[in-house]
């Protein structure tokens, strides 16, 4: 028994991805349509007069919320993917392919359409459209199926598959201005951030993240399966139901705001699981300081990669995605 | 003194189906308790029932006297642990990780592993002989080592019952007697009560101080071996012919006894022989 106690692996993964972290922000601070680079930021940051003035609002009120908005975007979807794969204990599970995102997003649109405020109305609309989804997920798996442990993933592929086809129907019957604010959130859009946005999600993502650390050895427990779980004195209903919860309302916030960002669930959790091991108490701290740092990478390459103006940001996480998620298959099918 | 586990009249059904009708036994504190029966004889529903995984919908189970419902759910974990049959284990985690996830029922919400913790965790690992494979991982191990890490884990939750379901199963002859050696082991050094539901009939004969019979949901013989493996309670539990035998070592050996139609034939040295020739 080498291995170190999980407080000094926690640590120690900090000590790895918070410079990441920090690096991302500073990258996303500095590149972008505006112009600007790093030399300009670093004379922005210790208060040196910047050659042009524009740059400084640039980075403060245009890049900032942004890159903060992505990381938090980032942080809450890696950390749904974790805790939806150790409830379903299969490793393609997360909030995008369930169809979680896709009830939030209806939720989210049907706000749009009604002419509410985006905050607080918009994101609680979309929270009570991803536990709207849950609650179908947990409904359909209650049923006996043949299809065993799998039933709930299938599930959620086929409520993500409708949940589609009434986003596409609700589109088609609309055709004010308001279509174009559908569509230009649905692919995933960071641009519109504002620092009110930032500071709800903000706070939401940390009572969530908190909330989850405190269930992850739980999470490891439930591994084990249901009946072992619940034989070691683990409250497996109640455990559950906080999980899908707590998941839900960040999910369902961050879907509000951020529209549908598939993919970033599937591929941080498991990058971090063969870096770092199966602990969840390890997991949690390491998919919020990873998931953050990749979507703010990502909204970086959306920024810079056309050489006019910029990709929804869904576009990057599901090019780098996809092709991760068949890699992942082809592991799953051996 | 209070039996380790009374069940009296419990029944229990899925969904209308009944899978145990009117149950009646007991445990005794240090006992070597072994539930032999057919497939489908609700051996697993009823260990499932000894440790609160299911709830009858009629009759009792008590705990040391007192009543399985009264016990809160951590402080059952303290006293019955559970080995279910060692099914696939998908999380790529370490033994030592794995083995250490037994002391949850006597730690906080976050599992922080104190000293004591890591040393029962490794006192359970050299008992039940898996030292060795404390960085290995769970999904590299045979079904022998994995079995016997299974019960590792559970010894950490230190139980005064042990349930074990079909330890043996998928196990060869040294390997399934090791198992059942170490619950002798355990019984005798550590006076835990063993509960093991078996399908090996003979095997069950040699380890157990007390056994049931179980077939179809009911209770066909109940006591000491002897009075369990005969052959006229085991041909109506099977529902085939038996022969019970003593072996070499003294114990009862169950053999089918081959009903001349088609199904396995007398060897004779002579049939053998032309066979050979041929």
């Amino acid at each position: 028994m080498k291995a170190p106690l999980p407080v000094v692996r926690i640590l120690r993964v900090k000590a790895i991805l918070l410079p990441l972290l920090a690096a991302a922000i500073l990258a996303g601070l500095s590149w972008g349509s505006g112009g600007g680079g790093p030399e300009a930021l670093f004379r922005a940051l210790v208060g040196l007069p910047v050659d042009d003035p524009v740059l400084a609002d640039i980075f403060w009120k245009i890049r900032l919320p942004r890159v903060l908005l992505a990381a938090l975007t980032g942080a809450v979807l890696a950390l749904g993917g974790l805790v939806f794969q150790a409830l379903l204990r299969n490793p393609l599970a997360e909030p995008y392919i369930l169809g979680i995102s896709g009830g939030a997003a209806i939720g989210a649109i049907l706000g749009i359409l009604a002419g509410l405020p985006r905050y607080p109305w918009g994101s609680l609309a979309s929270f009570a459209g991803a536990l709207g989804t849950v609650g179908l997920l947990v409904l359909f798996a209650s049923w006996k199926t043949a299809l065993g442990k799998d039933a709930l993933l299938l599930s959620g592929v086929m409520i993500n598959a409708f949940c589609g086809a009434v986003i596409l129907f609700l589109i088609s019957v609309t055709s004010d201005v308001r279509l174009f604010n559908i569509l230009s959130w649905l692919m995933g859009d960071l641009s519109l951030a504002a620092m009110e946005q930032v500071a709800l999600l903000a706070a939401v993502t940390a009572a969530c993240a908190t909330g989850l650390f405190f269930l992850s050895h739980g999470m490891n427990l439930l591994l084990l399966g249901p009946d072992a779980a619940r034989s070691l004195g683990v409250p497996l209903e109640a455990l559950r139901w906080a999980l899908l919860i707590l998941t839900s309302l960040m999910v369902g916030v961050s879907v509000s705001l951020c529209g549908l960002l598939g993919f970033v669930g599937l591929v941080m959790p498991h990058l971090l699981r063969l870096l770092f091991g199966p602990d969840h108490r390890v997991l949690v701290p390491a998919c919020v300081l990873a998931g953050a740092s990749y979507m703010i990478l990502c909204d970086l390459l959306a920024r810079v990669l056309p050489r006019q103006g910029e990709m929804p940001v869904g576009v990057v996480t599901a090019l780098i995605g996809a092709p991760a998620f068949i890699v992942l298959l082809r592991r799953a099918a051996r | 003194m209070n039996p380790a586990i009374e069940v009296s009249g419990v029944s229990f059904s899925y969904e209308e189906i009944p899978v145990l009708r009117n149950i009646t036994f007991r445990v005794e504190e240090g006992d070597y308790f072994v539930i032999i029966g057919p497939n489908g004889s609700g051996k697993t529903t009823l260990l499932k029932l000894l440790c609160g995984l299911l709830k009858p919908q009629r009759g009792i189970l008590t705990l040391f006297g007192l009543p399985l419902s009264r016990y809160r759910r951590r402080a059952l974990a303290r006293l019955a642990a559970l080995v279910p049959q060692a099914a696939a284990i998908d999380a790529p985690f370490r033994v030592a990780e794995f083995v250490l996830l037994g002391r949850a029922p006597h730690q906080g919400p976050l599992g922080w592993e104190t000293p004591e913790d890591v040393a029962i965790a490794r006192e359970a690992m050299k008992f039940t002989g898996t030292g060795h494979l404390a960085g290995r991982r769970m999904d590299r191990l045979s079904g022998g080592e994995r079995q016997r890490v299974l019960i590792a884990r559970a010894l950490c939750q230190r139980p005064r019952i042990l349930l074990l379901d079909e330890p043996t199963a998928y196990l060869d002859l040294a390997h399934q007697a090791q198992i059942m050696d170490l619950m002798e082991a355990l019984r005798t050094e550590r006076g835990v009560t063993v509960v093991l539901v078996s399908h090996d009939v003979n095997l069950a004969a040699m380890y157990a101080s007390r056994m049931v019979l179980l077939a179809a949901g009911e209770i066909l013989a109940a006591g000491p071996p002897p009075a369990v493996i005969a052959e006229a309670p085991l041909e109506q539990a099977y529902g085939c012919r038996l022969a019970v035998e003593t072996n070499a070592g003294g114990f009862p050996r169950v053999s089918l006894v081959p009903n001349g139609k088609g199904g396995p034939r007398p060897l004779r040295p002579a049939a053998a022989a032309t066979e050979v020739e041929r």
